[in-house]
This record gives structure tokens, sequence and C-alpha cells, in this order.
């Protein structure tokens, strides 16, 4: 039962980064690309540190006392993608605007049309 | 020097954490977490804002509560990017959205709630906290609602209210 939730986990995990390196070559600019590759790694990141947590809890449960660092460490790295994913991603697109990147096939550009002013 | 306690207490919590193996902790483990947890303190303190003070017990239950609204909004959103992958079919463009949020926590958590959230990403930040938002599937029906309010519901649903009790 637990193998089988430990293999959901990562399933979904290992999906959503397979679309974040499809997106990455599929999307026209640096913009687009930061979507695919900002949400959907901490999407598929989450699921698979979920997995190495379940799979700590249930052998610290079973009588392997160590396993429980295992749990702890991956939920702070869990903790650590979540808040340094978006931070990076708003990072690399404001360099990317600064350095006068136009958003490709953009319908509308506001923050242009403000530097400009 | 709060600054410099609660970032010692924050480094000294993490270590005790990390450093757990299912059996309690050695002396030595802990007078060396003491040593260590002091200089982290003493390097981070430093990007502590000045007016510091710690969050109250009601805005951490808050903040339990928005976890699985967030949740929710995340995974929509990567079923929306998955899509777009998919299908390829984008809108893009850059517009501009005013919160209305007065201090930096507030627009950390909204700018960063929005980047996880569908098809959006905080480019930048201006000085009245106005964000800039790069939209992958820009709808006509954003410049048509003239009231603000309602023009964030098509980005960020009720974010902007989340992050003012959350950080306000």
């Amino acid at each position: 039962m637990i193998w089988e939730i430990i293999y959901i986990c990562l399933g979904i995990g290992i999906f959503f980064n397979l679309l974040a390196s499809i997106g990455l070559i599929r999307f026209p600019d640096v913009y687009t690309r930061l979507h695919a590759g900002t949400k959907c790694t901490t999407f598929g990141g989450i699921f698979i540190s979920l997995a190495v947590i379940i799979y700590g809890l249930w052998k610290w449960y079973d009588g392997d006392d160590a396993m429980i660092s295992l749990s702890i460490h991956a939920f702070f790295a869990m903790l650590a993608i979540l808040l340094t994913n978006p931070t990076g991603a708003h990072a690399i697109a404001r360099a990317a605007h600064m350095s006068g990147v136009k958003p490709a096939k953009a319908v509308v550009d506001e923050l242009e049309e403000v530097k400009n002013d | 020097m709060m600054a410099l306690v609660a970032s010692t207490v924050v480094c000294f919590v993490l270590w005790l954490l990390l450093t757990f193996n299912g059996k309690a902790w050695g002396n030595d483990e802990i007078i060396a977490g003491i040593i260590f947890s002091i200089i982290g303190g003493a390097i981070t303190a430093k990007l502590v804002e000045k007016d510091y003070k710690p969050m109250s017990a009601l805005r951490w239950l808050m903040f339990i509560a928005y976890l699985p609204r967030f949740f929710y909004e995340m995974a929509k959103a990567n079923f929306d990017v998955a899509y777009r992958v998919i299908t390829g079919k984008i809108n893009p463009g850059i517009v501009k959205l005013k919160p209305g949020l007065k201090n930096n926590l507030s627009v950390t958590i909204l700018a960063n709630s929005i980047t996880l959230t569908p098809g959006t990403l905080t480019v930048d930040v201006d000085e009245e906290k106005n964000l800039y938002i790069h939209w992958i599937n820009v709808k006509d029906k954003f410049f048509e609602e003239d009231d603000e309010k309602c023009r964030c519901r098509y980005i960020c649903s009720t974010f902007p209210d989340w992050a003012r009790r959350l950080g306000e």
C-alpha cells in the first residue's frame, strides 16, 4: 500500500519535471520558458520530496530510528524549493527585462510603456 | 539585539532538526550547535528588517489556513501550464497590477504566490508597490474591467486579501 503511494508521488513528480523540460524547448522566449521551468519543477519537486518523506516516516515507524533524519532533510529541501524557485524566477525575469529582452508574441507590455515615459 | 536573538534561535532550531537522528542529541552536538548558530545569527542579523516583530499566533494560524488554498491554486496552475506545453496555445503579455499593499512582507508573499499560480510570473515592482506581471494567456476581459479589485481576480483570485491579512 505504502509502496504504491510512493510510486504515485514519484510518478507525478517525474511527469511534471518532464513537462518542464518539454516546455523549455517548445516555448518561444525567456519569460514563457520561465513559466514552464519554475512552476512545473516546483510542483514536481514537491511530489518527489513528498515520496522521500513518506518513505522515511514509514521506515522510522518500522523501527529504524535514523530514517527520521531522511524525512526532516527532505522536508527542508521542499521548503527551500518552494521559497527560492519563485524568487529566482522573478530575478531572472527582471534582469531579462532590464537588459532589453522583449516578450515574444506579446499582445501588451505595460512595463515597457512605463519605462519609456 | 532583538534581530540577533531571533536569527540565532532560528539557526539553533534548524541545527537541532537537521542533526536529529532518532536519538536524543549529545552534549557536544548541542554546544557545537550553540556556537555555530551564534555565528550564523550574527551574520544574518543584518538582513532582518529594522521594525521587525514576531508574527502573532493568529497570523501563524492564518498562514496555515492559507496553505490549502494556495496548493489548490498551484495544482490548477500546473495543469494549466501542462495544457499549454502540450498544445502550444499562448497569448503572452506584461500587465500592471495595483494590489494596494503597504509593506515589504505582504508584497513578497503576494509576488511569490503569483509566481507559483496559474500562468503568471512577477517581473518587476515599482516604488508604489505596483506589480508588473508576465501573463501567459492575457484575457481581453481584463482590460474592460475598471475596478482594480475585480482586475486582481483574473490574475491571482483573492491572494491580495490574504497577503494583507498575513503581512500587515
